[in-house]
């Protein structure tokens, strides 16, 4: 087999194929597999103020890591934060989605303007939020509205429970949009014979049709929409550094509420220990891998096997 | 019966109306803040529009503050954005094409190793990528910021699922007039991908202009800040001029806002594949 000679066709295409792919996998080779055993062998080394691989310790950085408070309470950080994020955003856009696909005026409107957040980047979100709608002085908005309850003012972005309200509300606006479109998109591949039958049966459009055909019918969006979610919170960065930092020297307050990338970032980067940040990614990796088998659990994804 | 379905869709159109009334209020700030002076901005009551509005005034002091590299910013963040793009999609429609079309011992597996990078998330990948980045001398340089970011496994695989249900008598017919490989890839395959192209390069240019954690990590000298890490570091310094940095992130929105409303449709068609085949 492997000795025949290729014919003419065949050969041209081995060249064509080769070439065409080159590009992508080398920058994949070169940015993405070897930082990841770079990192890899990173973690078992001391590294401070170096990248070099001179000085095993085993999985000192790591039990370091597990025996520091800071981490750890930043992994508890993005865990409340993705509790908050993650059926937040899935009852939010599905809702959005339902809204929309049954209104027959101004589909486009509505449409667009929940969309559009995603053009708006998350520094320029932060920026908003932190000066504006979320400020803790009283000409901040969200405190001018409360004011007109008897409210009083509320510090919002430096005070321990009250930081979840512009966390968790940034980054609702900025993503609801994305995910409401793709599950638009699934919506619109349910068969409308099945609403039609539904009808006949006595079932009109609402909650009933909702719970039995709608819902049913776009698990695996939901799946989806679940999935890219629950990898993504793992990596919230901007949000938290730019309504809660203070300057680039200080960590003002990040410590009310820092996520492992924050955490990672300042090991990393302003404390230059590498050896310990590379270790830091891969227990966040490993996170999200056991969160990804947990989801796959409750949700069932071996149900139809059964 | 019919009363109840009419009384139904006017309350949704009402709470849909509120929903959006709540969505455009950043949008709204932004405009109020960005045309307004410090002093209305603060002052003790919620200032609902700036008036008289300083259009002008605050353009001019953007344009004469120097301390202030919203420009420099811009350009830089263009360069990037422009460039990102532009190899993102040259990059992953070539390999995009060779797996769906040439026939390669290998494919299959070629294939795999593009999936499986496909799943590892950043948060793995960043700081030992910055670890790299630092070994090739490129902290602190566009090549530093710009590299990591070129070869997208994400448009990759779109582009093969496209070019899979791309009509093979159209590339036969092509073959037949001489074409090779590359004229096949050239003249036939990506002319007809235009929808799919635009789709993931006004993505790829929207998420380069907004990104900020690579560009703050790498382009630590000032001269190299995107637009994103201007703003941020005005943001978190001390004193802040509030107008100006919100006119600064106004000018900032205007490129991606513009794109977003001619595109739109692109951009669904884009999230909706991504969706279905993803």
């Amino acid at each position: 087999m492997h000795t025949r000679i290729m014919p003419k066709a065949e050969r041209e295409g081995f060249w064509a194929f080769v070439l065409f792919v080159a590009p992508l996998i080398t920058g994949l080779v070169v940015f993405t597999v070897i930082p990841i055993v770079w990192g890899l062998l990173l973690s078992v080394n001391e590294a401070r103020g170096t990248v070099a691989l001179h000085h095993f310790v085993g999985l000192q950085n790591y039990i370091l890591l597990f025996q520091n408070e800071a981490f750890l309470n930043s992994l508890k950080t993005i865990l409340i934060y993705g509790l908050f994020i993650v059926p937040g955003t899935i009852a939010f856009s599905l809702g959005l989605a339902v809204l929309i696909t049954n209104t027959r005026k101004g589909q486009g409107f509505f449409r667009t303007v929940f969309f559009m957040p995603m053009a708006c980047s998350y520094v320029v979100a932060s920026l908003i939020w932190r000066m504006s709608l979320f400020n803790g002085m009283r000409f901040g908005l969200v405190n001018t509205v409360i004011k007109f309850f008897g409210v009083a003012p509320v510090a919002w972005t430096s005070t321990a429970p009250e930081v979840w309200f512009p966390l968790v509300t940034v980054r609702l606006w900025l993503q609801v949009g994305f995910y409401m479109i793709i599950y638009i998109a699934g919506i619109q591949e349910i068969p409308e014979e099945l609403y039609e039958a539904a009808r006949v049966d006595g079932a009109e459009r609402g909650w009933v049709v909702f719970r039995h055909i709608t819902f049913p019918l776009l698990r695996n969006t939901t799946l989806f929409v679940l999935f890219i979610n629950v990898v993504n919170i793992f990596m919230a960065f901007d949000e938290f550094y730019n309504i809660l930092g203070g300057t680039f020297s200080t960590t003002f307050n990040l410590r009310l509420a820092r996520p492992p990338l924050v955490y990672l970032y300042t090991t990393s980067f302003t404390a230059q220990d590498f050896g310990v940040g590379s270790a830091g990614a891969f227990i966040v990796a490993f996170c999200i891998v056991i969160s990804t088998l947990l989801q796959g659990r409750f949700v069932g994804l071996g149900r139809g096997i059964r | 019966m019919n009363k109840k379905y009419y009384l139904q869709s006017v309350l949704r159109v009402v709470f849909m109306g509120v929903l959006s009334f709540l969505f455009l209020i950043p949008f709204y700030i932004i405009l109020r803040n960005a045309f307004a002076t410090d002093r209305m901005i603060i002052g003790r009551k919620w200032m609902l529009w700036p008036w008289p509005m300083h259009i002008l005034d605050n353009l001019k002091e953007l344009f004469a503050n120097e301390d202030v590299n919203i420009f420099t910013g811009l350009r830089n963040s263009a360069f990037i954005a422009v460039t990102q793009t532009f190899f993102q999609l040259l990059f992953a429609s070539l390999a995009g094409y060779a797996l769906a079309r040439i026939p390669f011992r290998w494919s299959k597996q070629v294939f795999a190793f593009i999936i499986a990078t496909l799943m590892i998330p950043y948060t793995v990948t960043f700081i030992p990528t910055y670890i790299v980045v630092a070994k090739l001398q490129m902290v602190n340089t566009f090549a530093g910021i710009i590299l990591p970011g070129l070869f997208s496994t994400f448009a990759a695989f779109m582009y093969r699922q496209f070019f899979l249900d791309f009509p093979i008598e159209i590339e036969e017919a092509g073959k037949l007039e001489g074409l090779g490989y590359f004229g096949l890839w050239s003249r036939l395959a990506l002319p007809n991908a235009r929808g799919i192209s635009i789709a993931l390069g006004v993505i790829a240019f929207m998420r380069s202009w907004n990104a900020f954690l690579w560009p703050l990590v790498i382009g630590q000298n000032s001269s190299m800040w995107t637009i994103q890490v201007v703003i941020s570091v005005f943001l978190t310094s001390q004193t802040i001029i509030i107008h100006e940095i919100f006119l600064g992130s106004l000018v900032a929105l205007i490129p991606v806002t513009v794109l977003f409303f001619v595109l739109q449709r692109f951009i669904v068609q884009g999230i909706t594949m991504s969706g279905v085949k993803g």
